[in-house]
């Protein structure tokens, strides 16, 4: 280990006088020089820090917006005929407004609208992508809850307002905690979705995992290891973030066997 | 205690119930039969508004129901039904289920619920599995404590839709033993259902349904005994 920084500099001179090295040595200077040379190391981890920040706010955000949204939704479409909420009905034309565009337009023109437009004179890029991330995310979730929310046997509201209990405890003790489960999966795909998504910010400036890799090898004009590089390190994060989700449904299923 | 006047429903263009007038009176057992598709779980539905009557007025104790202002909760609570597919809540407990009701509209404390729904659940022979949860019991069980939680809520009325129809055979007996057993202390009910048995026995008027209508309605002897109306003398001789 403490000889590499020499070998680095031995081998490196080798390929510019144009000398022949084996493959291996190469690759150990590529290598080097990807994510030791300058303790780039540390671009990465930053960038792993900010895209992990970024995926949080975002779904925090999304799932924030998501449930508000899911709930205008069913309850205007649960009002009794002909006792419509005039004001409720008019949020709900908000909301859908709102789920429709945000799911027919792309991400990355989302972002490029946000960042260059809305929020063209904000020099703070990766909270502006955050924020668009979030507004994205919460279309999505809120379309999930709804679903999770629709597929559940009327019956079970109904017995609910049968005995009297209003619409808000009917939702809370009967309706929601049921849907929590069905929508569940959906939530975790949404989740590692975001967490891969993050890395488009880098096209309105957001400093996260693909911005490092952009800014190393814009130095050293070698593209491969610091691409290789960050998506081994978004598979691994997907592949962790999958593996506590597998364990969460495991739990949560064996709750329904007792 | 229930009165029905011109009650009609239609789902878009489907008319479903063809203006109905009935009354119930205190203490009644009205049994509703009928071919399948008659509007029988409609007409129960609409008695407490789960099901928004398209026309008529519906009176309970004295309240117009079908106002718009009426507190469709408070009145609710006074009116138990029970499910055909018993519609428990798979997420609590027995006991969470009977008291979450009456804990949450304030009828009573945690303390009183749950030492009052063992007490409910002792008449029904059900006292063991007030910790069970609704998947770990039988359909017959199930029913019973559907039941259970409707009656915990102290309603003025019980509604019936097809409370056996989706048992086992070996369970349906358990579940109208039950039933007889509220009849016989006196509960207000109106039951929907193919237990031809139950009706005469237990039902003190029949209503016979068809097409949205009340053909025709007698106490059982007389509706069994000598039916009048021809869809009527068809449908029993299908079923009986
Ligand atoms: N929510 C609904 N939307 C549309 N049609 C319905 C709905 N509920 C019932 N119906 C129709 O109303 C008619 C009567 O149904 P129902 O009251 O369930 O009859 P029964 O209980 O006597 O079998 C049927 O033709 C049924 O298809
Ligand atoms: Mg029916």
């Amino acid at each position: 280990m403490e000889q590499w920084p020499v070998l680095y500099q031995q081998w490196k001179q080798f390929i510019i006088a144009g000398e022949a090295v084996t493959p291996w040595q190469k690759y150990f200077v590529l290598f080097y020089q990807a994510f030791m040379e300058a303790d780039r190391w540390k671009q990465y981890l930053n960038g792993v820090g900010t895209t992990l920040t970024v995926t949080a706010m975002a779904l925090a955000m999304g799932v924030t917006i998501g449930v508000i949204v899911a709930v205008i939704r069913t309850s205007h479409a649960q009002q009794r005929p002909g006792r419509r909420n005039p004001v409720l009905g008019l949020i709900n034309l908000v909301c859908r407004v709102y789920v429709t565009v945000i799911r027919g337009t792309p991400m990355m023109v989302q972002l490029l609208i946000m960042g260059m437009v809305i929020f063209k004179s904000s020099r703070n890029f990766t909270m502006v992508g955050a924020l668009s991330l979030g507004i994205n995310s919460g279309a999505y979730v809120s379309e999930i809850i709804r679903g999770g929310l629709m597929s559940l046997d009327p019956g079970q509201a109904e017995a609910g307002r049968s005995l009297g209990l209003n619409y808000f405890d009917t939702m809370r003790f009967i309706v929601v905690p049921q849907a929590i489960k069905a929508i569940l999966p959906a939530l975790g795909n949404e989740f590692i979705i975001l967490l891969k998504d993050t890395s488009l910010i880098t096209v309105i400036g957001g400093k996260e995992l693909l911005y490092a890799a952009q800014g190393i090898y814009s130095r050293t004009y070698e593209q491969m290891f610091p691409l290789f590089g960050i998506a081994i390190i978004y598979l691994i994060l997907v592949m962790i973030f999958s593996w506590l989700q597998g364990i969460l449904e495991r739990r949560l299923r064996q709750s329904d066997r007792r | 205690m229930i009165d029905v006047k011109n009650l009609s429903k239609s789902f878009g263009h489907h008319l479903v119930l063809d203006d109905i007038s009935q009354h119930i009176y205190p203490g009644e057992k009205v049994v509703i039969i009928g071919p399948s598709g008659s509007g029988k779980s409609t007409f129960l539905r609409c008695l407490n508004l789960l099901e928004e009557p398209t026309k008529g007025v519906i009176t309970f104790d004295g309240t117009v129901i079908t106002d718009p202002k009426a507190k469709i909760d408070l009145i609710r609570r006074q009116m138990g039904m029970v499910f055909q597919h018993f519609n428990l809540f798979p997420n609590m407990t027995i006991r969470k289920n009977i008291t979450l009701a009456p804990v949450r509209t304030g009828l009573m404390k945690q303390s009183e619920a749950d030492a009052d729904a063992e007490t409910l659940l002792e008449r029904v022979g059900l006292r063991d599995r007030v910790d069970a949860y609704p998947a770990q019991l039988s359909g017959g069980q199930k029913q019973r404590v559907a039941i259970v939680r409707a009656l915990a809520m102290r309603p003025k009325v019980m509604l019936f839709d097809e409370p056996t129809s989706a048992l086992d055979p070996e369970m349906v007996g358990e579940v109208l033993e039950v039933m007889k057993q509220l009849a016989d202390e006196g509960m207000t009910m109106v039951v929907v259902t193919h237990e031809m048995g139950f009706a005469r026995e237990v039902g003190s008027r029949i209503l016979f349904m068809a097409d949205g209508k009340v053909l025709e309605e007698a106490p059982p002897a007389q509706l069994f005994g000598s039916p009048t109306h021809p869809r009527l003398k068809d449908f029993l001789s299908k079923v009986l």
